[in-house]
């Protein structure tokens, strides 16, 4: 088995739309996907994530639009003829055969003879680090291990794509940090293209070349997992990604957003004059500050909360804003003030995201 | 795929309703004898079913031993899962396998059981005989339908009313007893209609002297064909039908049947 | 219930009712039947109290093997019949939307509420010479002739199986609607066309369940009486219209109640497994 491939695995998405009654699913998709690279659907539940994998696969037939692979057209090929192999999210391994039946179930369908088939068994146990585990029964594997196992059966006929729907959701946080590392390896070592279903923004951001925010059925914003992150297009990709200050404020002369009567400075995003603005500005930007001051990108309020983790320093500051300021920050950042006392938030121009509604 | 699914499912339909078309057909066929294709369009046998006295009374004798007989089977079937079920009585186990093993066995075995029982206490051919024969063998439904709502009853909701100064009489009566009548109907209704159904049991039981409805049925068939008897036939499947039709309307019938109520909510 | 109470003296009698009415009414029965089994036949259709073990010696008969062994063969054909029929019926069902899905399961369901009598009947007006199946064809030129195909064994294989029908599709739906989809899916997705799938992941994750569901079939028709004797010649008979007829029309009455005997014996074993089967599927998930 080759451990780097030619890139294949090309996917463009057309026109895509799924109704399922009166429920729309996928409301107008058009992604065009690169080989060979992890890429994240990311959004709430609902969002239509799991159908548009759904209907890559082939276990869901659209109801408009079509979908290429490699630059074939597969829309009308039934899942057991297009060449993907995919993790569900209950795993669905089979219980009445073991680890290696599970694992061999594709390549028999093939053909294979049975010590090539052995073989590549193992090898494949061998790749997720199962080795030697053929002959266990299903129930007896922990749930990391089952997942591995589904792994191994989805790769086992080196399929043009790799689709994990939610993988790891069933396992609690330590497996799960541990499994979106050796997954992301693995997609690296074999330079497969990847799609990954997930509702974890941090999982996204930990595991994929590219993050794909969905929301309602519809794509809100594609791009580099950091760079959604810091220039979101949207108030719902800026809250999804982790979490975010929005200010609202109007656009006024010379770039500059007017909020609360206050001037905020802009790192190169200059809105058109009189237009409602919002800006987003991530909490680990922002800086605290004590006592009151009334330069450009500040922001005067007081504070309502402290909270000390330790590692991690928040601080939650009313500033006359329809939700509070979160200004967070490592311990070295930590600025003595408590309860009730006056101060002012800083918001560096170059922080200031203006993002859609 | 789709395909075949749809073909087999018209092939089952087809299958179960067929044999029942063919006999309504047959009824209104005007002809005394059977044929096909039917000559006309004649409603004179189900006519016939009133003015026969036999018919009339066969029918009035089974209603009353399905009545009074499922009535019998809910009443055994109540106080026994109820107080299996709230009590940790022992033999437990035992005493539900015996309330379920008269509807485990072949008919036959009940029938011929309580033949030679009312021979032995000289109480030979009576209706009564029929009804409590019924009660007993039907009474593992309800026991079944009152067993599986104790289990799903919130037991916080009788703990409740005892916090608020209810007897455990009272709260059977105002709490318990209200939530379990859905089963107690489900119970009833599925006795009732098997009940009206049911031949063995009540031809070796009293099939000279007592003659219901299936009995008569039977008896007719083999002394020769009238249309009466589809007539009949058509009459009593829209009676049982009813019936049922009314229990699933009552009752969730998917969940009742076992479903997981999460994988019917995927199902759109 | 969680924390169940112990019982109270009022408790245990009101289970008295319930108890004492099962006691009376079948258990002094069944016990009675037992002990008639050993009694003596007298002419005239009764019998006198006694200990022999003459009815028991004619099981060894060649009568009663030739039925008993009659009636298990017919009963394993319907049941193999129904199940072959029944289990992808279900499993189409299982995958339909709500609506056609609910419609379907009203329609077999309600077919429990029919009577064997009428059913038997049907049957035989559907097989008869006078309006059914062979007339029609007769009637669209594809039959030169009306046949009967009742009274005869395919006659009451058919109403055999149509009664036991939604009885079986009531032990496989709870399971079969419990399938998680995925795992066909799955099976898909690696390449396995919709029938393979079925063959290769479906039925044998089924298969307690489908066994399950054989042995309850086979059971409900080795005790059916009206259709073999509405459908059936005296060589089609089942055991339960031998047992039958021997307690009424010949009033051999200890004969009767020793093959009771056996049926019951054999039925209770049979039920015996359905219920290990199904404690081993319960227990495995």
């Amino acid at each position: 088995m080759s451990e780097r491939r030619e890139a294949r695995g090309a996917l463009r998405l057309q026109g895509l739309v799924k109704l399922f009654g009166e429920v729309t699913a996928v409301a107008g998709v058009d992604l065009e996907l690169p080989p060979g690279k992890l890429i994240s659907f990311l959004g709430p539940s609902g969002c239509g994530k799991t159908t548009l994998l759904r209907l890559i696969a082939g276990l869901e037939q659209p109801t408009e639009g079509r979908v290429f692979l490699d630059g074939r057209d597969i829309t009308d090929l039934p899942p057991h003829a297009r060449d993907v192999g995919m993790v569900f999210q209950t795993l669905a391994l089979f219980p009445h055969l073991n680890v290696a039946g599970n694992v061999a179930y594709g390549l028999r369908i093939r053909g294979a003879d049975r010590s090539a088939m052995n073989r590549r068994v193992e090898e494949l146990l061998g790749l997720v680090d199962l080795p030697g585990l053929g002959s266990r029964r299903i129930m007896q594997l922990s749930g990391g291990q089952r997942q591995r196992v589904a792994t191994a059966r989805a790769l086992a006929l080196e399929p043009r794509l790799f689709l994990l729907d939610e993988p790891l959701s069933a396992l609690d946080a330590n497996l799960r940090e541990q499994l979106q590392v050796e997954l992301r390896l693995l997609q690296q070592k074999l330079g497969i293209t990847t799609i990954m279903v997930t509702h974890d923004q941090r999982e996204a951001m930990t595991m994929s070349d590219l993050v794909v925010v969905m929301r309602d059925g519809r794509i809100e914003q594609t791009g580099e997992a950091l760079e959604v992150y810091r220039r979101p297009a949207t108030a719902f990709v800026a809250k999804f990604m982790g979490s975010t200050n929005l200010l609202e404020g109007t656009a006024a002369r010379g770039g500059r957003v007017m909020v609360r009567d206050r001037p905020f400075a802009l790192d190169g995003q200059a809105p058109s004059e009189g237009e409602r603005v919002l800006l987003s500005v991530r909490p680990e930007d922002a800086h605290l500050e004590a006592g009151v001051a009334s330069d450009e990108n500040s922001l005067p309020g007081t504070v309502v909360f402290v909270r000390d983790l330790g590692e991690l320093f928040e601080c939650y500051v009313d500033c006359g804003l329809e939700d509070h300021v979160v200004v967070a920050g490592s311990p070295r950042e930590r600025v003595p003030v408590s309860q009730g006392d006056a101060v002012t938030v800083r918001f560096p121009p170059e922080a200031c995201v203006v993002v859609r509604e | 795929m789709r395909a075949l699914r749809v073909v087999l499912a018209v092939l089952v339909v087809m299958f179960l309703v067929a044999p029942l078309l063919v006999v309504a057909i047959v009824s209104i066929n005007p002809s005394r004898y059977m044929d096909f294709p039917p000559g006309g369009f004649s409603l004179h046998w189900y006519g016939q079913i009133w003015a026969d006295t036999g018919w009339r009374s066969a029918i009035e004798r089974s209603l009353i031993i399905a009545t009074a007989g499922a009535a019998l089977a809910v009443a055994i079937a109540l106080p026994m899962a109820y107080v299996l079920r709230a009590y940790r009585v022992r033999l437990t186990p035992l005493l539900y396998g015996l309330g379920i093993l008269p509807f485990m066995l072949p008919p036959v075995i009940s029938a011929l059981g309580a033949q030679v029982f009312w021979n032995g206490v000289n109480h030979i051919g009576r209706i009564e005989n029929v009804i409590v024969a019924h009660g007993i063998f039907f009474s593992t439904l309800p026991l079944i339908t009152i067993s599986l709502a104790m289990d799903t009853l919130d037991p916080a909701l009788p703990e409740a009313a005892q916090t608020m100064g209810a007897n455990p009489r009272k709260t059977f009566r105002t709490v318990t007893f209200p939530l379990l009548v859905p089963s107690m109907i489900t119970g009833y209704a599925a006795a009732f209609v098997l009940s009206l159904n049911e031949y063995i049991i009540a031809f070796l039981v009293a099939g000279f002297s007592v003659e219901t409805l299936p009995i008569k049925i039977f008896n007719s068939l083999r002394y020769g064909f009238t249309p009466t008897i589809a007539a009949v036939t058509v009459v009593f499947i829209g009676l049982a039908t009813s019936v049922f039709s009314l229990f699933a309307l009552f009752g969730n019938l998917l969940r009742f049947l076992g479903a997981d109520p999460a994988v019917l909510e995927r199902q759109r | 219930m969680s924390g169940r109470r112990r019982p109270s003296v009022r408790s245990y009698l009101v289970l008295a009712f319930p108890v004492g009415m099962l006691a009376i009414f079948f258990l002094t029965p069944f016990l009675m039947m037992v002990a008639a089994s050993f009694y003596r036949r007298i002419s005239g259709g009764f019998y006198e109290p006694g200990f022999e073990l003459a009815s028991y010696t004619r099981l060894f008969s060649g009568l009663f093997v030739e039925r008993a062994l009659f009636s298990i063969w017919v009963s394993l054909v319907a049941a193999a019949a129904c199940v072959t029929l029944a289990f992808p019926f279900t499993y189409f069902l299982t995958q339909m939307r709500r609506r056609p899905h609910v419609v379907l399961l009203v329609l077999v369901m309600s077919a429990l509420s029919l009577s064997e009598v009428i059913v038997g009947f049907s049957w035989s007006v559907v097989l008869g010479r006078a309006a059914g199946i062979s007339n029609i064809l007769v009637w669209l030129g594809l039959m030169g002739e009306a046949q009967p195909y009742q009274p005869g064994f395919i006659a009451v294989l058919l109403g055999l199986s149509y009664i036991a029908f939604p009885y079986c599709i009531l032990t496989l739906y709870p399971q079969l609607s419990r399938l998680d989809r995925e795992v066909s899916e799955a099976a898909q997705t690696l390449g396995a066309s919709p029938w393979r799938t079925f063959r290769t992941v479906v039925i044998p994750i089924m298969r307690p369940t489908i066994m399950a569901a054989f042995l309850l079939v086979f059971v409900f028709t080795l005790g059916s009486y009206l259709i073999a004797a509405i459908l059936g010649r005296p060589e089609h008979w089942t055991l339960s219209v031998f047992i039958s007829d021997q307690a009424s029309f010949n009033a051999n009455v200890p004969f009767a109640s020793a093959m009771a005997m056996v049926l019951t014996v054999l039925s209770l074993g049979l039920v015996g497994m359905v219920l290990l089967i199904e404690s081993k599927t319960r227990r495995a998930e």
